[in-house]
């Protein structure tokens, strides 16, 4: 669509821009503010420059809590993408079984985050947990609180549980908008399954599947409340990621300052991240449209 | 591939030449179609049987877990306890009694419901005429004003809980509603603009030149044409309004001490020294899902396009 170039659109803007900034730009100030100072009560702070997010950066143990994040992100995507895809295929397409089927499948998403630790915390004890009681009947000694691993297969799954509906509910919206004389196109040449999956679906469902990456990126990075329900960070550290190490420091030690620092350095750390998952998605969908192009003539 | 496109050439070439390759190849297309149709027909049915059962498969692994929360909702303490059960076997509603005589628990939900429904209702409502202005205008600014919007859904709340900490305790907001609602803000606003630019971008421009014409100012147009060609939108809009508000616990329980404590926050106090109360927390817990249920049984005709956020 074309646009009008009109600078009153502002007008428009202004009420929403007031209330974003009231909400973001002022607390990110006070953030910045603090990271760049030692403040020892109201009165006296002493201006450190770069000195925290040095201190920060070869933190070891915030070193250990960012790999630990990006392996939980990477796993979480690599699992919930293509489970999200297959589900949005196999949803029926009309009648009141969709309708069913997509209040089943959004229920998970509209559970508040620390009931979903809770629910997965119930659901996992071996004593009166279906699934812990399970495992454990099978032979296998099961114990989140004790066996790491345990602790990340299960943060795991309960991520894949809790957010997979998201990637299937926007593959579903996306190909609800093929129209069905590409099907119809692709039956006349006798198109395997694979190939309408490869050449009509998946092309249609890049536009959202940017945004479910995306969102599950951001999501999963900032991921808070679920493990500290679940498994407080432990057992040990294994299961502590960066939103938790930062409310400790933050709210827990009350040091203003590493963590104010820390705090910009996660920020700027999701926006990187954003924005070259960003650019590659758009790039891999130029070289598609090209490489269609060339096919097709 | 390069065979893929050669069959898919031959098809698309044979119906309209008409010479004799095509019409002989369509007389055995002819003689085979009915065995091969009903083996097509077998195969689809087949299909269609095997993807109903991996759905229904992951449905019933998807509800287990909330089944689960259900299930110990319903009994006692000591039969939670006692013995791995899988239903029920005295039906006690104890725990929601237990949760619905008690203020302190009740009004936690009252206090969610409260400060979402503000929320929502700021939101969309400074959201509309900015996703307007950037779904029809340009104007100095507006790429990059737009993308710092979306910065803002990437900002962690844990960054910022001692900023608005300080912020709202300093003018007096502390322990409010509107506190909560406006904290959710951060990351509501730039969703519901993002959301509703895409299905405003979707309505053709003629409709507001012709209502122009027609000699309506724009406020009018805007609420009694415009709004209603983007119910859909606006309905899904405020689903994800609703739910992300919902579900977050950091800010909430930051921005609240008593008054306007939310029920995600109040359910940590079922641990107690003398252990968990299981039975009242997954009451608890199945309260928390009903609200979202009632939801998304509004939108569902409508989730299926906003999902994709009206592009796709």
């Amino acid at each position: 669509m074309t646009k009008v170039q009109n600078n009153r659109a502002w007008l428009l803007i202004l009420p929403m821009l007031v209330l974003v900034a009231f909400s973001a730009i002022i607390p990110l100030m006070t953030v910045v503010n603090y990271s760049v100072q030692d403040v020892f009560d109201a009165n006296t702070r002493f201006f450190t420059g770069t000195e925290w997010f040095e201190t920060m950066l070869n933190d070891s143990a915030l070193q250990a809590a960012l790999l630990r994040q990006f392996a939980f992100s990477m796993t979480i995507l690599a699992i919930e993408v293509p489970l999200g895809i297959g589900i949005a295929l196999l949803m029926p397409k009309r009648g009141w079984q969709a309708s069913a089927v997509l209040i089943l499948i959004t229920l998970p998403l509209l559970i508040p985050w620390n009931v979903v630790g809770s629910i997965w915390q119930i659901f996992t004890r071996g004593d009166i947990g279906l699934m812990g009681w399970g495992i454990r009947e099978l032979g296998y000694s099961y114990n989140i609180t004790r066996n790491p691993v345990d602790a990340w297969a299960t943060i795991i799954l309960m991520d894949v549980w809790h957010w997979t509906p998201l990637i299937a509910l926007l593959c579903y919206s996306g190909l609800r908008a093929i129209p069905e004389a590409y099907y119809q196109a692709a039956r006349i040449d006798r198109a395997s399954r694979w190939a309408v999956f490869r050449y009509i679906q998946l092309p249609k469902l890049t536009n959202v599947l940017v945004i479910g990456v995306l969102l599950r990126f951001m999501h999963s990075f900032m991921i808070y409340a679920e493990p500290f329900v679940l498994t407080g960070g432990g057992p040990g550290s294994s299961t502590t990621f960066l939103s938790q190490s930062l409310t400790t420091m933050a709210i827990g030690q009350q040091d203003l300052g590493p963590s104010a620092a820390f705090s910009l350095i996660y920020f700027l750390i999701i926006l990187l991240v954003s924005w070259v998952f960003y650019t590659a998605i758009m790039n891999m969908q130029k070289d598609d449209a090209t490489g269609g192009h060339r096919h097709d003539a | 591939m390069t065979h893929d496109a050669t069959t898919r050439q031959d098809a698309r070439v044979s119906p309209s030449t008409g010479t004799s390759p095509s019409v002989a190849s369509a007389a055995t297309a002819a003689d085979e179609s009915p065995r091969l149709e009903r083996a097509r027909a077998r195969r689809r049915g087949g299909s269609v049987g095997r993807s109903r059962f991996l759905l229904a498969l992951y449905l019933i692994l998807m509800l287990l877990p909330i089944y689960w929360l259900i299930n110990m909702s319903l009994q006692s303490n000591s039969e939670i306890l006692g013995a791995l059960s899988f239903w029920p076997r005295e039906v006690t509603f104890d725990n929601y009694i237990g949760i619905f005589t008690d203020s302190n628990w009740y009004m936690g939900y009252v206090n969610s419901i409260a400060y979402v429904s503000m929320n929502m209702l700021i939101s969309i409502s400074v959201a509309l005429p900015a996703a307007y202005a950037f779904s029809r205008f340009k104007f100095i600014g507006d790429k990059h004003l737009f993308f710092w919007l979306l910065t803002n859904l990437m900002a962690p709340p844990a960054v910022f809980l001692l900023p608005y900490f300080q912020l709202y305790y300093s003018v007096g907001l502390f322990d409010t509603h509107i506190a909560v609602a406006l904290a959710h803000c951060l990351f509501n606003i730039p969703l519901a603009v993002w959301i509703l630019e895409g299905f405003m971008s979707s309505v053709p421009k003629e409709v507001d030149e012709t209502a122009y014409i027609d000699g309506y100012s724009f406020p009018s147009f805007f609420v009694k044409i415009f709004i209603p060609m983007i119910r859909s939108g606006i309905g899904v809009t405020l689903f994800f309004l609703f739910m992300f508000s919902w579900v977050e616990l950091l800010l909430s329980r930051t921005l609240t001490a008593t008054n306007a404590q939310p029920i995600a926050s109040i359910m940590t106090r079922t641990s107690t020294a003398s252990g968990i109360d299981w039975g009242t927390l997954a009451a608890a817990g199945v309260l928390t899902i009903l609200p979202g249920i009632i939801v998304v049984y509004f939108v569902r005709n409508h989730i299926a396009k906003g999902f994709a956020l009206g592009r796709t």
